[in-house]
C-alpha cells in the first residue's frame, strides 16, 4: 500500500470534483459537503470517462407518476450510456450486486505530518500550513 | 393417436359467420339498427377472409365460412391435436366499431354466441371476453357480466387500440382484469384509428404483416413505463400472435436503455426483462424463426420456460399437417409450452367451472 498526496484541500471546494493522475491512473477525487471520495475516472460498464458525467440525485418514485429527487450531488451519470453510480461507494444503480466503480479511499492529513513520511507527492508542492487529500492503493 | 395429448391451445379463432348470427343475442334497437343500415360482414381489415394465411386451404369450406362451428373444429383441430382446453379468441371488426355503444353491443352478442355455439357444445372449449377497448367504461361492464362465468379465462382486445395502453385512460380496464384474476391478451390487429405503421399508412399488406411485432413492443412498452405492472402487480398480459423471435431484442433494447436514462421512470425499479418474464407471455404460433437451430437459440436468450404458450392458431394458415410446433424447442421446454405453462397463465383452467367458486 502506498500513500499518494493528491491535492490541497483548497482545490476542490464542497460539490467539486476534479481528476487526478495519480501513479498513472485518473482518479476523481469528489468534495461531498467536506468528505472527499476518490473514483477511478473509468466506468465499469465499457470504460467511458465516468468522472465527466452528469452529477446529479437518485430519482425515485413507488407509484406511477410520482417522481422525487433524493440525495442531490451524490450520483453521477456515466457520459457515455447513462449508468448511475453512488459517488461514495461506486455502487451501480442498475446492477448494484454485480457492477461497481473502482473506489479509492481518501483521507485528509496536514501538511506537517505529509511532510514527515513516508508519502508520495509527485506534483503537490507540501505546505505544513496546509491539508492534503490522500489516496491510498 | 394425436399429436399432443393434454395440450391447451391458448389461441383458435371461431368464426362469426356474419351478423345474422348475432342478431338473437341483440335488443331490438341493435337488431333493427344492423338490418335497416345493411351492416354485415364484420371481418377485420388484419385477415381479409379470401387471404390464403385466413384459413388453411384444407380446412377451408366449399362454401360458407370456415371454423364457424364448434364441430367443425372440434374434427379439425382437438381432436386431431389431442387438445384438452382450447381457448377461443373470435375475431370480429364489430369489436372496432367507432361508436362505443355499437362496438359494446357486438361484443356482448359475440359472447353470448361463443357461450351457446361453443362453450355449451363443447366441454373443451374455453373463451376470452371480447370488449371494446374503445370504452374502458363499457369494457368493464363486459368484463363484469362475464367474469362469473368461468369458462371466460381472459379478456381480449386489439393490441393496436385508440391511445398507448399503460395510459390512465385504460386503468379501469386493466384493473377488472386483475380483479377477476383474467389476463389481458392482446391480439394481432388493430382498431385502424391510426396508421398501421409508425411512420404512416403502408401500401402494402406485407408492410401491415411484418411491422406489427412494432406494435407489440409499442404496448409493451407503455405498459411497462407508465407504470402498469407497478400499479396492478397481478395483472398479466398474453401476446396473441406477435410472433416470437423478435423478442430478445426487444428485451436487451429494453434493458440497455432503462439502465441509462430509467431516471425518466423512478417507479420502475426492476429491469424490463424481468418485468415482462413475470408479468407477459406468448402465444407461440407463429414462431417466426427458420430452423430447429435458430429455434434453440432463441428460446435461449428468451432465458425463460415460463413465458410461451402453445397455439395452434386455427384456422389461419400458420403450418401444415399436425406439426403446431417448431423443431428446436427442447423437450422439458416444451412439455411446459403444451401444458403447465397455460395452466399457470389462465388459472380458471384448473377449475371446475360447473362448481361454485368463492372468487367471483
Amino acid at each position: 500500500m502506498q500513500r499518494y498526496v493528491v491535492a490541497s484541500v483548497a482545490e476542490i471546494p464542497p460539490g467539486t470534483h476534479k481528476v487526478f493522475t495519480v501513479a498513472g491512473r485518473p482518479i476523481g477525487i469528489f468534495n461531498l459537503e467536506g468528505e472527499y471520495y476518490g473514483l477511478l475516472n473509468r466506468c465499469p460498464h465499457q470504460g467511458g470517462s465516468l468522472c465527466d458525467g452528469l452529477i446529479t440525485g437518485l430519482a425515485v418514485g413507488d407509484r406511477p407518476g410520482e417522481f422525487r429527487m433524493i440525495r442531490k450531488g451524490e450520483m453521477i451519470r456515466c457520459p457515455w450510456h447513462g449508468w448511475e453510480f453512488d459517488i461514495r461507494t461506486g455502487q451501480s444503480w442498475c446492477e448494484p450486486a454485480k457492477i461497481r466503480a473502482r473506489t479509492y479511499p481518501t483521507e485528509i492529513t496536514a501538511g506537517t505530518e505529509v511532510v514527515r513520511g513516508p508519502y508520495v507527492a509527485e506534483t503537490v508542492a507540501v505546505k505544513v500550513e496546509e491539508k492534503y487529500v490522500v489516496v491510498e492503493f | 393417436m394425436s399429436r399432443y395429448p393434454g395440450a391447451i391451445d391458448c389461441d383458435i379463432h371461431p368464426t362469426v359467420p356474419g351478423v345474422g348470427v348475432l342478431l338473437p343475442y341483440m335488443d331490438d334497437y341493435w337488431q333493427e339498427a344492423f338490418v335497416s343500415r345493411g351492416i354485415d360482414g364484420l371481418e377485420m381489415a388484419s385477415y381479409p377472409p379470401g387471404a390464403p394465411i385466413s384459413c388453411r386451404a384444407d380446412w377451408r369450406p366449399a362454401k360458407g365460412r370456415p371454423a364457424a362451428d364448434s364441430a367443425t373444429i372440434v374434427r379439425q383441430s382437438l381432436d386431431v391435436m389431442g387438445t384438452a382446453f382450447a381457448i377461443c379468441n373470435p375475431l370480429t371488426g364489430g369489436q372496432v366499431a367507432v361508436s362505443e355503444s355499437m362496438g359494446a353491443a357486438v361484443c356482448q352478442a359475440v359472447n353470448d354466441w361463443i357461450t351457446k355455439e361453443f362453450l355449451d357444445k363443447d366441454a373443451r372449449f374455453r373463451s376470452s371476453i371480447i370488449v371494446p377497448p374503445q370504452s374502458p367504461e363499457l369494457a368493464v361492464e363486459e368484463i363484469e357480466r362475464r367474469a362469473p362465468d368461468r369458462r371466460f379465462v381472459q379478456v381480449m382486445i386489439p393490441v393496436a387500440v385508440e391511445m398507448m395502453l399503460g395510459r390512465r385512460y385504460y386503468w379501469p380496464l386493466l384493473a377488472a382484469c386483475e380483479k377477476h384474476g383474467l389476463p389481458l391478451g392482446l391480439h394481432a390487429g388493430s382498431l385502424h384509428r391510426y396508421p398501421t405503421t409508425s411512420n404512416g399508412w403502408s401500401s402494402h399488406y406485407i408492410q401491415d404483416y411484418v411491422s406489427h411485432s412494432q406494435t407489440f413492443e409499442d404496448q409493451l412498452l407503455s405498459l411497462i413505463h407508465e407504470g402498469a405492472f407497478v400499479k396492478f402487480p397481478g395483472l398479466r398480459v398474453v401476446l396473441i400472435e406477435s410472433g416470437v423471435s423478435w423478442l430478445p431484442g426487444f428485451l436487451w433494447r429494453a434493458i440497455k436503455t432503462w439502465r441509462g436514462v430509467r431516471a425518466e421512470v423512478p417507479y420502475v425499479k426492476r429491469s424490463p426483462a424481468e418485468i415482462v418474464r413475470e408479468h407477459v407471455r406468448l402465444t407461440a404460433q407463429p414462431f417466426d424463426a427458420p430452423d430447429a437451430q435458430a429455434v434453440t437459440r432463441i428460446v435461449e436468450m428468451i432465458d425463460s420456460d415460463a413465458m410461451l404458450l402453445f397455439a395452434t392458431d386455427y384456422p389461419h394458415w400458420q403450418f401444415d399437417g399436425d406439426r403446431a410446433v417448431p423443431d428446436g424447442l427442447p423437450a422439458p421446454f416444451l412439455a411446459k409450452m403444451l401444458i403447465d405453462n397455460p395452466l399457470a397463465t389462465y388459472p380458471r383452467l384448473k377449475e371446475n367451472p360447473h362448481e361454485p367458486h368463492a372468487r367471483t
